[in-house]
């Protein structure tokens, strides 16, 4: 089982908070956030940030579906 | 050698010239607060993301050392004296209130306040106090609405909420009680909401509370007090402090008259040009040695980050001191930056939109009508009182 995590850099504000949060899922190149892979194991922290994400830019995909942000 | 800050004077919105030098010498300056132990100084731009935005730096562990501050009293608790995990856990049950798309929602009934508002200040007749007849009661309503705090009570909770952000009125001891008195006051609307939930902030941190045991009840009291306190007062000074700088920039008031659409940029650019704080302040302590351009802070060091002069660092800004309102997107700091970016971003984002557009719409010939009166001992700067006539 893996999840998918991508991030909408059209509405991505560069807070820092998914890559302060969780370096080891998100880096900040320049401006914008990325994922440092598409494709990572189950992993609560992606979540987190998710929720956090003062943008709603980050979306997480278990099996096409979307898990996060949570409802 | 180590020199006292903080540099800004009162009075102004000036960045002071020693943050310019200090941007212009290598490594990080020492600096001495007037209270608590020598902190490192970063103002550039890439010296403050990486304080502001990596895990080896902490919050939490302020709480341990004799932390770098403006006041004699310490704000300890509170989400922003915290690292992930705790934080995430308490910013997550908050951080859906304050999303992109939530705010937007909250749109159409700030603008009708910030209507409402101009409308009686008009009918009041000039001069008119700015600060207080529009300024602090534009985002005191919005905030207010939201939590789930009675507007009426403004008067009450002003004052402790302005002993919070003060600098020098009060010794630790008063400042501990102002404390108390808030958390005591807000544990009161919360027993009441605890009997009559309604549809607000404050009644689903309740339940996140009491159904699902997210939070302690101080944790909570906490959470409330602190929206309460950072969800007015920044926006409150940055209302004036904007129109003050727009008044300088003539021209710009007159673009942005003519072309409304420009204003979500404009507040942008006024975040990154208006250096808001009276001083960087809330250390982050290293948690191992970390380099930090020329300076390898050592482990157990606090860092100050001074967003201000970040925002006005020639190596990331074209003409980084002059204020351009059509500027591209510039990612400025001004909201912070990392797991402690502001919460409400968006919604101060929001309000100082409507409340720009109200102000220059509805009044084409706004103009000061007497001396600005400054906060003199606050974390934030702005006019305490603006005359306006219009």
């Amino acid at each position: 089982m893996t999840w998918q995590v991508s991030v909408d850099r059209v509405v991505c504000l560069g807070s820092g908070m998914c890559a302060a949060l969780a370096p080891e899922l998100f880096t900040l190149d320049d401006d914008y956030a990325t994922p440092v892979t598409p494709d990572i194991e189950p992993n609560e922290v992606a979540l987190d940030a998710a929720d956090q994400c003062p943008a709603q830019a980050i979306t997480v995909l278990e099996n096409e579906t979307v898990i996060g942000p949570r409802p | 050698m180590t020199v006292a800050y903080p540099f800004n004077e009162i009075g102004s919105l000036d960045l002071h010239e020693a943050y310019r030098e200090a941007q212009g010498k290598p490594g990080m300056l020492r600096v001495q607060l007037p209270h608590g132990e020598p902190a490192w100084l970063a103002t550039r731009y890439a010296d403050a993301r990486l304080v502001l935005g990596d895990k080896r730096f902490s919050r939490a562990v302020a709480a341990d050392h004799d932390e770098p501050r403006m006041q004699a009293g310490r704000l300890t608790g509170g989400i922003l004296s915290m690292d992930p995990p705790g934080h995430t856990r308490l910013r997550t049950l908050v951080a859906k209130a304050f999303t992109v798309r939530r705010v937007e929602e909250l749109r159409p009934r700030a603008r009708h306040i910030a209507e409402d508002l101009l409308a009686e200040m008009v009918a009041g007749g000039p001069p008119a106090d700015l600060v207080d007849k529009f300024a602090l009661p534009l985002p005191v309503a919005v905030i207010c609405e939201l939590l789930g705090v009675p507007v009426a009570d403004r008067s009450k909770f002003r004052e402790w909420s302005d002993n919070v952000l003060s600098t020098s009125r009060l010794t630790a001891e008063e400042y501990q009680a102002s404390r108390e008195e808030l958390r005591d006051y807000m544990r009161g609307l919360i027993a009441t909401h605890r009997e009559a939930p309604a549809d607000d902030l404050m009644s689903a941190l309740i339940d996140a509370r009491d159904s699902a045991d997210r939070l302690t009840e101080l944790e909570l009291i906490d959470l409330c007090v602190g929206i309460l306190v950072a969800g007015h007062e920044t926006t409150a000074s940055q209302i004036p402090n904007f129109i003050v700088t727009l008044m300088d920039h003539p021209k710009a008031m007159t673009q942005l008259r003519e072309d409304p659409d420009l204003i979500p940029g404009a507040v942008e650019e006024l975040m990154r040009f208006v250096p808001l704080a009276a001083g960087a302040s809330f250390p982050r302590y290293a948690l191992e040695d970390v380099q930090v351009g020329d300076v390898l802070v050592q482990a157990g060091e606090p860092v100050i980050v001074a967003v201000g002069a970040a925002n006005r660092d020639a190596v990331r800004f074209d003409d980084a001191n002059d204020l351009h309102i059509d500027r591209p997107p510039a990612q400025h700091l001004g909201f912070g930056h990392g797991v402690h970016h502001c919460l409400g971003a968006a919604l101060a984002r929001m309000e100082l939109q409507e409340a720009l557009r109200t102000l220059l719409l509805g009044l084409p010939n706004l103009h000061t009508a007497g001396d600005i009166q400054w906060k003199t001992e606050m974390l934030v700067r702005g006019p305490v009182a603006m005359p306006v006539g219009w």
